[in-house]
């Protein structure tokens, strides 16, 4: 009980440690909107917004891990928990990328789509931790969910960059970026960026996948059934494949492809929110 | 000569020909391949005979012109309609007419040397040139070997490559999708799935009978059930105290592999089935079977044993019909078994937990003609009371005994049932070795570059270093100062 109400501590701990992070974010952007262009001020407000988003991260670590404890378990039992691993999956990825390319000017955009999600699953799908039911004991709970959290998280961040392509390309379409925008990368890097994401998670989707089938071959006496939350991954990779080969082999580059990238993200985050919630397959444990 | 244009007769072969290079191009793949997600939509959003038949009927009732119209499309069997199977059947030929070639091609490549070094260096990327002292091609050589490098040597030059198992690991992703679906198709031929409700104590023998429902691929029979014999000795459920959960299902069977053979002691559980060769036992289901004594007015037994009565909640609180057809005239009881009772101002009778800890069994008495002859199949947990009359109200704790006109119902315990499911698949081996081929092949393609590497020394005493990554992949510029660092540092 006590670890598991600091587990609720630590969520909220994060939550106001990643509300600073976008502020001091949204300063520096300030600063360059009003042309001070104070490269050194701002490059100060920008480490520490990293900082913060490090420690929110590792918060949020602490914060799954204690979940996990309090329930002697994985903690991927239900929707709450995937939410935060999710959020966390997200972060790192996010921090991941960074530490091969500047991408702190999607900071704002991150740290914003966490503290949405933790919100949500804070304010309305937490539940206490409880055992598992008897389905979900299994080694390949471990293997197949932190497989396809993993994923989920990256191909998100593949989709904000591919989203802020499109954005920034109907903005020069209309003329120079404004002075804001000045400071992101070009549109060829983003092109570039978010198809390395994901031709990089691409083999650890696929293999969410198969593991998934694995092990619902032990549970369920089938390895595949097109249940909604199967077809709906199914309907993921086929997407995303789609894009590797429409980049790889028939050359799309830049707005198509990016189009592309987004509705194969829709449909990861469709299967994550529609299915989970309204959908009547066996994937549905009850409570979310 | 004659100023005609002559318009090339196409013909079946032309036209076959036509046909086949549209179909095997990869913008009707892609197409293909996102049609083949599109179609799948409609799956998950519609309910699905093979998931979810109460559903559908239910469809059929609420409005049933629709629902005609739909099924007109297959829109309840989406995955096995012939315009699913039309989009996947034409994807996998566009496939296989991709890849055969491509693997052939890259067989012969793989083998072949790469080509001779270029006339024009300077052309390249990442051109570099200096002064020679002679032995830089046998350095050279030697480092691009211990590389790994595919290496053509002539007299002044060296054409080095490197990275062949991208292709490599790309059409074995593609071909181990072809093995995935021949799994997949193997498996619902020789395959069969079967199910069937086996009460603790009970023995359940592998023939067609003993099941409540079964299916077969179209290429096996019956005579290919193996000859097993389970008698299910034991079964435990654990459940949470608080949420009312199932936290554990346990079964302990003892199980006689074909006739002759010793008995062995096997537990099942939910992710741990029994294994017979290609044929597994799943743990589907469970719930509760009141053993009940029911007599005629003179005493004598007219039904006795345990009936199996269907789960309709998480706490399993279970309906299900006692029918009794030998008594003139015959009797029904519609029943609902509680495993922990309780009163629910609303609901009436309700079970709060899911353990018969405060077990009771209420039914209503019918008199009447069960409707049993008639040849039309009913369910076994209800009661067509079209044709009776309702001549009793009870409820019973174990060990009770309720009279009615013409007989009495004796309500002696209750003992667990559970749900076997039987499915073999002898697919289900190609199709995982089709999944591990496929995560490697993916792997080994989209981590791997393949870059040319070229060294000459010219007439003019002159090394030239250069090179050419094949989809402009990143990496090779490094590689090469490497390379250069290493023949300009010992100068």
């Amino acid at each position: 009980m006590a670890v598991y109400t600091l587990s609720f501590f630590a969520h909220a701990y994060e939550t106001a440690w990643a509300v600073r992070a976008p502020q001091s974010d949204e300063a520096s952007s300030a600063n360059l909107m009003t042309k001070t262009l104070d490269y050194t001020r701002t490059e100060k407000v920008a480490r520490i917004a990293t900082a913060m988003m490090i420690l929110g991260f590792l918060l949020l670590f602490a914060g799954v891990i204690a979940r996990g404890l309090s329930a002697h378990r994985v903690p991927w039992g239900n929707m709450y928990e995937f939410s935060i691993t999710g959020a966390l999956a997200f972060t790192g990825a996010y921090l991941g990328a960074l530490r091969k390319y500047d991408l702190r000017w999607l900071g704002l955009l991150v740290s914003i789509a966490v503290l949405l999600t933790l919100g949500t699953a804070v304010a309305v799908l937490y539940r206490p931790s409880a055992p598992l039911v008897p389905a979900l004991k299994s080694t390949w709970l471990v293997i197949h969910v932190s497989a396809a959290i993993i994923s989920g998280g990256v191909f998100l961040l593949a989709n904000v960059i591919a989203a802020a392509y499109l954005y920034l390309d109907s903005m020069e379409s209309k003329g120079p970026r404004s002075a804001w925008a000045q400071r992101l990368p070009s549109l060829e890097v983003l092109d570039q960026l978010s198809y390395r994401l994901v031709a990089f998670v691409f083999p650890l989707w696929t293999f969410a996948v198969i593991a998934g089938a694995i092990w619902a071959e032990s549970a369920w006496g089938r390895y595949w059934g097109w249940d909604p939350k199967e077809t709906w991954a199914f309907i993921t990779w086929v997407a995303y494949a789609a894009y590797l080969h429409a980049r790889v082999t028939i050359g799309w580059r830049g707005r198509r492809a990016a189009w592309l990238c987004l509705f194969a993200g829709s449909t990861f985050l469709f299967n994550y929110i529609y299915v989970n919630i309204y959908g009547t397959g066996k994937h549905t444990y009850s409570g979310l | 000569m004659t100023n005609e244009i002559e318009i090339p007769e196409l013909g079946a072969l032309g036209l076959f020909r036509y046909s086949w290079r549209q179909l095997t191009s990869m913008r009707t793949a892609l197409i293909l391949l996102l049609m083949l997600g599109v179609a799948s939509i409609p799956g998950s959003l519609i309910p699905q005979r093979d998931q979810n038949p109460m559903k559908v009927t239910q469809y059929f009732t609420n409005s049933p012109g629709a629902a005609r119209w739909m099924d007109r499309f297959s829109l309840f069997d989406v995955y096995g309609s012939p315009w699913f199977s039309a989009i996947y059947i034409l994807l996998f030929i566009s496939l296989i007419g991709c890849v055969l070639p491509r693997s052939i091609e890259h067989f012969h490549a793989a083998r072949a040397l790469p080509p001779v070094t270029p006339k024009n260096l300077q052309r390249m990327e990442f051109y570099d040139t200096w002064d020679s002292n002679g032995s830089e091609l046998d350095r050279a050589h030697s480092w691009l070997k211990s590389s790994h490098f595919r290496i053509l040597k002539t007299d002044n030059s060296i054409s080095a490559e490197k990275g062949f198992t991208r292709e490599t690991g790309n059409l074995f992703f593609h071909l181990s999708l072809i093995l995935i679906l021949v799994g997949v198709g193997f498996g619902s031929l020789f395959g069969m799935r079967g199910e069937a409700i086996v009460n603790v104590g009970e023995r359940f023998i592998n023939v067609p009978t003993t099941y409540d429902s079964l299916t077969f691929g179209k290429l096996f029979s019956e005579k290919d059930l193996p000859p097993f014999v389970i008698t299910v000795d034991k079964f435990v459920a654990k459940y949470n105290p608080v949420t009312n959960m199932p936290e554990d299902y346990t079964l302990w069977v003892t199980e006689v592999e074909k006739p002759g053979a010793p008995a062995v002691k096997k537990i099942i559980k939910v992710n741990h089935p029994l294994t017979f060769g290609s044929t597994n036992v799943y743990l589907q289901a469970n719930g509760y079977s009141p053993i009940v004594t029911v007599r005629d007015k003179v005493g004598n037994v007219a039904l006795q044993g345990p009936i199996p009565f269907l789960p309709q909640d998480g706490n399993l609180r279970s309906i299900g019909a006692i029918k009794v057809p030998d008594t003139k005239p015959q009797i029904g009881f519609v029943a609902s078994f509680l495993p922990t009772q309780a009163r629910d101002a609303l609901r009436g009778g309700i079970s709060v937990f899911p353990e018969a800890l405060d077990p009771k069994l209420l039914f209503s008495v019918w008199r009447g003609d069960l409707a049993l002859d008639k040849g039309i199949p009913q369910s076994v947990y209800r009661i067509d009371t079209s044709k009776m009359e309702r001549i009793g109200l009870h409820s019973l704790k174990p060990g009770e005994t309720f009279s009615y006109d013409g007989g009495s119902i004796t309500f002696e315990g209750i003992v667990p049932w559970v749900n076997l499911q039987v499915v073999r698949d002898p697919g289900k081996t190609y199709a995982l070795l089709g999944g591990i081929v496929a995560i490697l092949g993916l792997l080994a393609s989209l981590f791997t570059r393949r870059r040319r590497i070229w060294i000459r020394i010219n007439d003019e005493g002159r090394v030239e270093v250069a090179g050419l990554a094949k989809n402009a992949a990143p990496g090779l510029e490094e590689e090469i100062k490497k390379l250069v660092r290493l023949l300009n540092g010992e100068k």
